[in-house]
């Protein structure tokens, strides 16, 4: 079958230096995949390469067997490829049922009814100004928002990052919640925990190269590349 | 009474300041594009009228027409030229637009000569509205009723639309957008051709109230600009309370001194600079 997503061998740069050296990766129909790696390894740039916010210099990004590189990321968003940003990119000055309704679009199997049902909390905040909101609920926004798009595959940077517990397990549910309605998810996450509990696989990149490629048991087998690679105890 | 008059005078002018002030707020929200052209969109509203009008085309047909032929003069300009300058320093876009203002004042002197000239109030408001002891030409009244009008519309459209969400979702942040499938280039130049259309219609408005001269976008550029200051970049708001303050300003001075009535504008303006940096209602 297609993947939803395949990036070969991507080269990327920041001005002169080479960020990127050739990530090589896929997710399939149905899949939840993390993408794992130290501080600066280049996840986000992969992912901001993907969906055309960098130019690569080199490689091919497919979506859904269509080749997508090169193009504006506002075509390769419109393709079907939705990031949600390490920043979450919540319009501050915008209340969030506007945050919510600048992304609807023609063509989508998501509606805003079916936000408020996964994300009730953005319901009981609708009127609120983006920049009101908790980091949680600025997170669930931002995936929210993503949906609406009618993402064929969904980026998710850090989704986690900096909150609380138990909004943890609320957005690890969410995005469970997601993945069974068919939307696969390319997870950047440093959260161990929550990559094990959710992803079908996992890739591991360092110094822009991808080192190693394993599905979530063989993963789970072998403390060592984790040590190795990720320098945290399992 | 003689304030009245003035005061009425000054609503008038501060409705059309407003107008005419709007757009190059909003762009500037948008685009962080500093446009000394937007005083020449003005003049070619005023002078399109003008020439629509003196082709026998009734003012209620010429107004409408001269807006939408400045809106996409604009739309073109925007899209052949000045969005390639946008991420350059600031000097760039005031170099590159005095240069697009001059070219498109020294056009007007070349089609419709150096002079200027005048257009009629338009059929039916003609005539002056009488209470009692007040006299007022019923063109001036219209005029403010057509930008109140129109002000609550341009608010409703900002606030209250989702095509205004995405105007503010543009000013924020346009890589934002991006990722939700939006082509900003398009939305820039949509909002530029719209904002310049505005100042067309302020020209075309203004037209049989003052007449047309090649030189009426100069003076119309410093007026925008002191109120997009004194109101706050970017802010609707400030620009509908700042456009009345100054018209209201200005023509009540005209009576108690006359010299004295720009001075007072630009102390204005000079004072809100040094008080409240970012204008009365301006945002962070
Ligand atoms: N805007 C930028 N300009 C220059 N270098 C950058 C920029 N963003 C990231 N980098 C560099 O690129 C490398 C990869 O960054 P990033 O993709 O953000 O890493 P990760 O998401 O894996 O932590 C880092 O060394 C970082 O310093
Ligand atoms: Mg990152």
């Amino acid at each position: 079958m297609t993947p939803a997503l395949r990036l070969t061998d991507l080269h990327s740069y920041y001005g002169k230096s080479h960020i990127l050296q050739g990530v090589n990766l896929e997710v399939g129909q149905g899949e939840i995949v993390t993408l794992l790696g130290r501080n600066g390894a280049g996840k986000s740039t992969t992912l901001k390469t993907a969906v055309g916010l960098i130019m690569p210099r080199q490689g091919r990004v497919e979506l859904a067997g269509r080749d997508v590189t090169g193009q504006p990321a506002h075509r390769i968003a419109s393709a079907g490829l939705s990031l949600v940003p390490e920043d979450r990119g919540i319009f501050q000055l915008l209340s969030v049922e506007e945050n919510l309704r600048i992304a609807e679009r023609r063509g989508s199997p998501w509606a805003i009814g079916d936000i408020y049902r996964i994300f009730p909390r953005l319901e009981e905040r609708r009127k609120n100004g983006g920049g009101q909101l908790s980091g949680g609920e600025q997170q669930m926004l931002s995936i929210a928002r993503a949906l609406l798009n009618g993402p064929k595959v969904l980026m998710l940077d850090e989704p986690v990052e900096g909150l609380a517990p138990i909004i943890v397990e609320e957005i690890v549910a969410q995005i469970r919640l997601i993945r069974d309605a068919g939307v696969p998810i390319l997870l950047v996450e440093q959260n161990l925990a929550v990559c094990s509990q959710l992803a079908d696989r996992h890739y591991i990149l360092e110094l822009g190269r991808i080192v190693l490629c394993a599905s979530a048991q063989e993963f789970r087998g072998d403390p060592g590349a984790i040590d190795r690679y990720l320098g945290v105890k399992a | 009474m003689i304030y009245l008059f003035q005061v009425l005078n000054g609503i008038g002018l501060g409705m059309l300041y407003f107008l005419l002030a709007v757009g190059l707020s909003v762009v500037f929200g948008l685009l962080q594009f500093v446009n000394f052209a937007h005083g020449a969109f003005y003049l070619l509203g005023a002078y399109l009228t003008y020439d629509l009008t003196t082709r026998g085309f009734s003012f209620w047909l010429a107004m409408p027409m001269a807006t939408l032929i400045v809106a996409c003069i604009a739309a073109v300009i925007e899209a052949l030229l000045l969005h390639r300058i946008y991420k350059l320093p600031h000097t760039f876009h005031i170099l590159v637009t005095v240069g697009l203002a001059l070219v498109i004042q020294e056009m007007v002197i070349i089609a419709w000569g150096p002079l200027g000239g005048s257009v009629p109030a338009p059929d039916g408001l003609q005539g002056v509205v009488i209470w009692g002891d007040f006299i007022y030409p019923q063109y001036r009244l219209f005029t403010i009723g057509l930008t109140a009008v129109l002000a609550g519309l341009l608010w409703w459209l900002l606030e209250g639309t989702r095509l205004g969400a995405i105007v503010r979702g543009g000013s924020e942040s346009p890589s934002n957008m991006a990722l939700l499938g939006y082509n900003t280039l398009r939305i820039n130049t949509a909002v530029f051709g719209f904002g310049a259309g505005l100042a067309g219609l302020a020209g075309a408005l203004a037209a049989p109230i003052r007449g047309v001269e090649p030189f009426m976008g100069i003076e119309a550029l410093s007026v925008a600009f002191v109120v997009v200051v004194i109101g706050g970049m970017g802010s609707y708001t400030g620009a509908l309370v700042a456009g009345l303050l100054v018209g209201v300003v200005q023509s009540v001075m005209t009576t108690l001194w006359p010299e004295g009535a720009r001075l007072m504008i630009y102390i204005g303006m000079a004072l809100v600079i040094a008080l409240m940096p970012r204008g009365l209602l301006g945002r962070a």
